[in-house]
């Protein structure tokens, strides 16, 4: 049985969005008691997906879920946008796959960083990417 | 500190800051001259691709203007996500601090020296 111990939505719309969102799932992983590691490994994914979203998809949220089930917490984030949506999910999700001069590891990179990983993406529509670190 | 430039990157770094440092240092290299750049990274506990990307780009910028440079001070948790990620951070020297990284600068324009005197002209 998985618990929701609390969530919170914030926006992604510019950079600065970026850096508030980053800091709150560093304060959430430290009040989870994670590791340095396993806070280093779920910021930089909060830092790579939240910059798909303000770059990609044209702005966005994310929603920041604290977990907890038998015995152990997790961290859930999803990134959702409404911008142009992924045609090639395959070709995106491969290393090296870069259209605006990035190093093409966001998705690649941070899906293996988290252990659960799910995307959902419709051209036109937008993109929505859910990872769950546990400890 | 004599012919290297040492940046000490103390703040979060976020996309704009390290675009205008990469810019930055182009001009210091250009201005002082300088045959190094020593950058200290022991302050940042998240390096994603992008910062990854942009010290790769730093350092490709520096060469070309005839100068080294080294990252120094890369905290374990970050070294070991980048690596999980994939970011190889190839084309960049790196060193565990300071006092290795300039050591490592000065070897390497050392080198070069030597190289540049056995040249025949």
């Amino acid at each position: 049985m998985t618990r929701l111990l609390r969530s919170e939505t914030l926006p992604l719309d510019d950079e600065s969005d970026l850096m508030i969102a980053r800091g709150r799932v560093r304060e959430c992983a430290v009040e989870l008691d994670f590791g340095t590691l396993d806070m280093t490994r779920l910021v930089t994914v909060a830092s790579e997906l939240g910059r798909n979203t303000v770059i990609h998809g044209g702005g966005g949220s994310m929603l920041l879920e604290a977990l907890a089930a038998e015995q152990r917490h997790g961290v859930r984030l999803t990134f959702e946008d409404k911008g142009a949506g992924i045609a090639d999910l395959d070709l995106a999700m491969s290393d090296g796959f870069t259209t605006k001069g990035g190093m093409g590891l966001g998705l690649s990179g941070s899906r293996r960083l988290v252990d659960e990983f799910e995307i959902f993406t419709r051209v036109g529509e937008g993109t929505r990417v859910t990872v769950t670190r546990w400890k | 500190m004599g012919e290297f430039l040492l940046v000490t990157v103390q703040v979060d770094m976020h996309d704009r800051l390290a675009t205008v440092l990469k810019d930055d240092l182009a001009n210091r290299i250009s201005a002082s001259g300088a045959r190094g750049v020593l950058i200290d990274i022991s302050a940042l506990d998240v390096v994603d691709s992008f910062i990854a990307r942009m010290f790769g780009t730093i350092a490709q910028v520096a060469r070309v203007m005839d100068a080294e440079t080294a990252l120094v001070g890369m905290q374990p948790s970050v070294a070991i996500t980048l690596v999980d990620m994939g970011v190889t951070m190839a084309g960049v020297r790196t060193a565990l601090n300071v006092e290795k990284g300039m050591a490592l600068l000065r070897a390497l324009v050392r080198e070069e020296r030597a190289d540049d005197e056995a040249a025949p002209e």
